[in-house]
C-alpha cells in the first residue's frame, strides 16, 4: 500500500492529541521529523496496518481536543495509523459527532426526538438558537434522541478541550441549556441514574436492585451486594456449565431482535477459530431507550462482571464495550469500574486465581445509529464506516476482525447474572413460558413518573402505563421505539411479552414505551421518525438510502390532508414501506417504515 | 501457450430454481445458476471481476423460508434451497428500487436500465416534481476522464477496484452518510491533489458511465457520441512486458475509448495509465 498524504501538516495541539493516543512516532514513517535512519529503515505491512482499529478512537482524540477534524490533523492521524486518506475522510464523515469543517468547540446538541418534541424540544430549540448566534462560540445542532427520554427535553453540551468537558441539560429550558453550553463547569450536577428508576430501592427487583442502592463508584458496595457471585458461579460449574444454564433459562436477546443467547453463546463457543470475541452493544440510540444508560451509570460494575461470564463462556480473551457517544457519565463510569476491576484482579490475567484472562476495551460511538447493527457495529470498532454486513457469515462465524463473536446488548449480559445466581429454573419461571425472566421498559412521554421500569414479562401494557401515571388524554402509544409500532388506547390489555405483543401485530423492540397525548399532532410525529431514519440511514442499500427520502416527502406532502386527499401518497408510501421492508441489507431499512404503517392502520392518522 | 487453470472440482448442489430442479457447483451464486439457467434477473452493482457489494438491491429473489428478499448476486446456492425469481414480491422490489434510482440519479448512459423500466413497468414520475435529486455537476479536473456524480448510483465498485480488490491505491471512498453520501477523494478535493494514479479501472467497472473518458464525455457534450459507429478491437498493450489485452474503441478513425477484456486471466480487465490513457501516439498523423 503506496499511500499519498497531502502537504496539510497537523498543529501543535493536534499532535498532541493523537500522540495521547498512541504515543510519540517512532520515525518519519509514521509522522516524525525524517531522520538519516529512516532512509534505510521501512515500515509497513501488516504490522502498521493492523492498527486501524485506532482510527476512531484517533478521530475522537482529535475531535475531542479541537472541536473538529482538520485535514492536517486527519493526515497525521493517517500516517500513524497507516491508513488511505480517502478511507479515513469517508470514516470521519461518516459519524455525526465529527465535523471536518472548522466550528465553534462547543457544540450544544438539543434533543429534538420524539419524546423531547413533545415536551417543548421546538421552543427550547428555538430559544436556544436564538441565543446563542454565530459568534456565541457554541454550535447548536438538533440531535436525535439523546436517551434522556425520562427528563425531556433534552440537551448535551460537550467542550472540546483537554481534558472534553460535558454538560447534560434535562429537563432543560433555555437558560440552563446556555448555561451548559457556555460554562459546562459550573453547570448543576446531574440527579443521579436512580432518579430514572422510579421503583428504586424497592423489593423483588432483580435488574434494577441495585441502581440507587450501591455506590456506582465502588466495587465493595458492589460486592457487598451479592456483585461477583455469578462468575464464582461460573468458575465453578465451566463454560459448558454457563452456556447450559443460560439456555435453559430461556433467555433471549433484549436489544429488539430476541435471539436466544443460548444458542448465540454455544454457536460461538464450538467455532474451531482460536480467537473469540465478546462485543457488548451499549450503543443504545433507539428513540426512547435509556434503559441501558440507566443500568451503566447505576450499576457499572454489573456488566463488567456480566461481560466477564459471558467472555468465559464463548471462549473470549478479549471484549469491546461499544458504548454510543453521548453517555459521557455512562463512559465515565465504566472507566472507573473498568480500572477497579483490573486493580483487583477482576480483569486481565488469571482472574480470580481461575487461570481465565480477560479483558475489557470500551469504544465510542460518535453519533450513528446505524452502529447499533451488529455488523455494523463490528466496522465501527474496526476502524471502517459503519455499513452493516452482508450475512450470512453471521457473527458467531465471522464477526469483529472476522472472528467468531458474541455480541450482545447490555441488558441481556445483566441477565445473566441472575440467571446464574438465581439458578436457569428460578430465572425461568418469572415471566411467561415462551418469555422469560424480568424485562426493563422505558416509559417516557405523557406520564407523571417516567423512567425505567422493571416487570416481569407477560405484565399488560395498561399495568406498566398506570404504574408510570398515565395522564388524560391519552391519544397513542409507541411500542419499541422509533423501528416498533403505534398502539391505541384501548388496547392497554396487550401483555407486555415478545409472543403478546407480536399477536397484536405490535413489537415489544427494545423495550420503549412513549406515551402521547394530543400535544403533538400524529403527522408530525410520523415526520420526526422519518426525518430520524433518513438521517441515520447509512446509504449503502439503495431501499433505505432513496425510500427513506422517498417516505420523508410523501409525508411531507400529506401532513395537512386528510381521507381522500391523502390516498394516492398512502398507497405509495405502502410501496416504497414494503420494499424497504422486503430489500433493505439490514434492520434499519426493514423497520423504517413500521411505526408510520401502524399509525395508519392502526390510528387512521390520516383519515 | 494459454494455460487455463481449471480449478479445484467442485461439488454439484441440487435445488430448484422457480420449481425446476437445477444444479450448480458448491460456492457459485443464485445469480450464477440463474444466469447458466437462461434467467435473466437485473443487475447493477454486481460486477463480473469483483465481489459483490449488493448494495443496490436490483437482483432481489425470494427464497423459500427467508423473511425478507435476498440478492441473488451475493447469496451462494445451498442445497435444497428453493428459489422464486419472478414472483410478484421479488418483481415490485425490483420495481421499486428502479425507480427509487431512477427518480434520483440520472441512468440515461446506464446500459439496459431503459429495457428493465419497462420491462417492471416502473414509474419515476410519480414520486412528484419535488422529489429529491442528487444534482451533481461533472467534475472536470483532469484532462483523462470526468467523474460526473449525477450518474452514480453509489455500487461501490470503483472503490472496491481502487482499493483492496484490485488497485490497492485507495484513492477514493464513500463519504457522508444516507442521501448525502457520494464517491470522493479526501477532503472532497479535486483528483489531481489525490491518490489517484488515473488507472482507470474505476471506468472499466462503473456501470452508469458516472465515470468516463474525457473524450467520450466530450463527444456526449458535442453530439458526436456514437457507439453503432465504432469498432472495437482487441490487441495487446505496447509498453511493457506483461501484455495486458486492450480493447481499441475507434469512431472515424479515432480512438475515443480503451477498455480490457474481463475475461483476460491475468489482469481481469485492469489496466494502468499507459494502457488506459496513453494511446495518442497511435493516431499522431504528423
Amino acid at each position: 500500500m503506496d499511500l499519498h498524504f497531502g502537504d496539510s501538516k497537523p498543529t501543535d495541539e493536534e499532535r498532541a492529541a493523537v500522540d495521547a493516543l498512541l504515543g510519540p512516532p517512532e520515525s518519519s514513517w509514521e509522522g516524525a521529523d525524517r531522520s538519516d535512519a529512516d532512509l534505510r529503515w521501512a515500515r509497513g505491512g501488516r504490522e502498521a496496518r493492523e492498527r486501524r482499529d485506532l482510527l476512531l478512537p484517533g478521530l475522537h482524540a482529535v475531535n475531542d481536543r479541537i472541536g473538529w477534524i482538520s485535514e492536517g490533523a486527519l493526515g497525521y492521524l493517517c500516517r500513524r495509523l497507516t491508513v488511505p486518506p480517502a478511507e479515513a475522510y469517508g470514516v470521519a464523515t461518516f459519524y455525526a459527532m465529527f465535523s471536518v469543517r472548522p466550528r465553534p468547540s462547543t457544540v450544544l446538541h438539543v434533543c429534538t426526538d420524539l419524546a423531547c418534541a413533545a415536551a417543548g424540544a421546538p421552543e427550547l430549540c428555538a430559544g436556544v438558537e436564538a441565543r446563542l448566534g454565530p459568534g456565541s462560540g457554541v454550535s447548536v445542532e438538533r440531535s436525535p434522541c439523546l436517551g434522556l427520554c425520562e427528563r425531556a427535553p433534552a440537551a448535551l453540551a460537550v467542550r472540546a478541550g483537554d481534558p472534553v468537558r460535558t454538560a447534560v441539560s434535562a429537563p432543560a429550558t433555555v437558560a440552563a441549556a446556555v448555561l451548559a453550553a457556555t460554562a459546562p463547569d459550573s453547570a448543576p450536577v446531574e440527579p443521579p441514574a436512580a432518579a430514572a428508576v422510579p421503583q428504586a430501592g424497592r423489593d423483588g427487583l432483580v435488574l434494577l436492585s441495585r441502581v440507587g442502592v450501591v455506590d456506582p463508584s465502588s466495587l465493595d458496595d458492589y460486592r457487598a451486594h451479592g456483585g461477583y457471585t455469578a462468575l464464582r458461579r461460573a468458575f465453578a460449574i465451566g463454560a459448558a456449565g454457563v452456556i447450559r444454564e443460560v439456555t435453559e433459562s430461556g433467555l433471549v436477546g433484549r436489544g429488539g431482535a430476541a435471539f436466544p443467547t443460548g444458542r448465540k453463546w454455544q454457536a460461538t463457543a464450538s467455532q474451531p477459530d482460536r480467537t473469540h470475541y465478546l462485543v457488548c452493544n451499549a450503543d443504545e440510540s433507539e428513540p426512547g431507550t435509556f434503559k441501558d444508560r440507566v443500568l451503566m451509570e447505576g450499576d457499572p460494575y454489573a456488566l463488567v462482571e456480566a461481560m466477564t461470564v459471558a467472555g468465559f463462556a464463548v471462549g473470549a480473551r478479549q471484549g469491546y464495550l461499544y458504548l454510543r457517544g453521548e453517555y459521557p457519565r455512562a463512559l465515565a463510569r465504566l472507566e472507573h469500574a473498568l480500572g477497579q476491576a483490573r486493580a483487583r484482579g477482576l480483569l486481565g490475567d488469571d482472574i480470580l486465581g481461575q487461570g481465565y484472562s480477560f479483558d475489557i476495551e470500551i469504544r465510542r460511538g460518535a453519533g450513528a445509529y446505524i452502529c447499533g447493527e451488529e455488523t455494523a457495529l463490528f466496522n465501527s470498532i474496526e476502524g471502517h464506516r459503519g455499513e452493516p454486513r452482508s450475512k450470512p457469515p453471521f457473527p458467531v462465524e465471522k464477526g469483529l476482525f472476522g472472528r467468531p463473536t458474541a455480541e450482545n446488548n447490555v441488558e441481556t449480559l445483566v441477565n445473566v447474572l441472575p440467571v446464574l445466581t438465581m439458578g436457569a429454573q428460578a430465572y425461568a419461571a418469572v415471566g411467561t413460558g415462551a418469555s422469560t425472566g424480568p424485562k426493563l421498559f422505558c416509559v417516557s412521554g405523557s406520564v407523571d413518573r417516567p423512567g425505567v421500569y422493571e416487570l416481569p414479562f407477560g405484565a399488560t401494557l395498561g399495568e406498566l402505563l398506570e404504574l408510570a401515571g398515565v395522564r388524560e388524554g391519552l391519544r397513542a402509544v409507541l411500542l419499541g421505539g422509533a423501528a416498533g409500532g403505534f398502539v391505541r388506547p384501548d388496547e392497554l390489555d396487550i401483555p407486555l411479552t415478545f409472543e403478546g405483543t407480536r399477536e397484536a401485530g405490535a413489537t415489544l423492540g427494545s423495550g420503549v414505551v412513549l406515551a402521547f397525548d394530543g400535544t403533538v399532532p400524529l403527522p408530525r410525529l410520523l415526520l420526526r421518525i422519518a426525518e430520524f431514519f433518513r438521517d441515520e440511514s447509512c446509504g449503502q442499500c439503495v431501499p433505505c438510502r432513496v425510500g427513506t427520502v422517498r417516505q420523508e416527502e410523501a409525508l411531507h406532502r400529506i401532513a395537512e390532508r386528510r381521507g381522500a386527499a391523502a390516498e394516492p401518497d398512502i398507497a405509495l408510501l405502502r410501496e416504497v414501506g414494503r420494499t424497504m421492508k422486503d430489500a433493505s441489507i439490514c434492520g434499519l431499512g426493514q423497520t423504517a417504515w413500521n411505526a408510520v404503517e401502524s399509525a395508519i392502520d392502526r390510528l387512521g392518522a390520516y383519515e | 501457450m494459454t494455460v487455463t487453470p481449471l480449478g479445484i472440482p467442485r461439488r454439484l448442489l441440487e435445488f430448484t430454481l422457480d420449481g425446476e430442479p437445477v444444479r450448480a457447483p458448491e460456492g457459485s451464486t443464485i445469480l450464477d445458476a440463474c444466469r447458466s439457467a437462461g434467467k435473466d434477473i437485473p443487475t447493477l452493482c454486481q460486477g463480473d471481476t469483483l465481489t459483490p457489494k449488493n448494495a443496490c438491491r436490483v437482483c432481489v429473489v425470494e427464497v423459500a423460508g427467508a423473511r425478507t428478499l435476498v440478492p441473488a448476486c451475493s447469496r451462494t446456492a445451498e442445497a435444497g434451497m428453493e428459489v422464486l425469481t419472478d414472483t410478484e414480491r421479488a418483481r415490485h422490489s425490483r420495481k421499486v428500487v428502479l425507480e427509487l434510482l431512477a427518480s434520483s440519479v440520472d441512468l440515461s448512459t446506464t446500459p439496459g436500465v431503459a429495457g428493465w423500466l419497462k420491462e417492471y413497468e416502473a414509474k419515476p414520475d410519480r414520486f412528484g416534481p419535488d422529489a429529491a435529486r442528487l444534482n451533481e455537476e461533472p467534475r472536470v479536473d483532469n484532462d483523462l476522464y470526468v467523474r460526473d456524480y449525477d450518474k452514480c448510483i453509489l455500487c461501490y465498485k470503483c472503490v472496491d477496484a481502487c482499493g483492496d480488490q484490485w488497485q490497492n491505491t485507495f484513492a477514493i471512498s464513500v463519504a457522508g452518510r444516507g442521501f448525502d453520501a457520494r464517491i470522493a477523494v479526501e477532503h472532497d478535493a479535486p483528483l489531481t491533489d489525490s491518490a489517484c494514479v488515473y488507472c482507470g479501472n474505476c471506468i472499466e467497472v462503473c456501470p452508469t458511465g458516472a465515470l468516463s473518458f474525457k473524450s467520450e464525455f466530450d463527444m456526449r457534450a458535442a453530439g458526436t457520441w456514437d457507439e453503432s459507429a465504432q469498432s472495437e478491437t482487441t490487441t495487446v498493450c505496447a509498453y511493457c512486458g506483461v501484455g495486458c489485452n486492450l480493447t481499441l474503441h475507434v469512431q472515424d478513425n479515432e480512438i475515443v475509448k480503451v477498455t480490457s477484456p474481463h475475461d483476460n486471466p491475468v489482469t481481469h480487465g485492469n489496466l494502468c495509465i499507459k494502457g488506459r490513457f496513453g494511446y495518442q501516439h497511435v493516431q499522431n498523423r504528423d
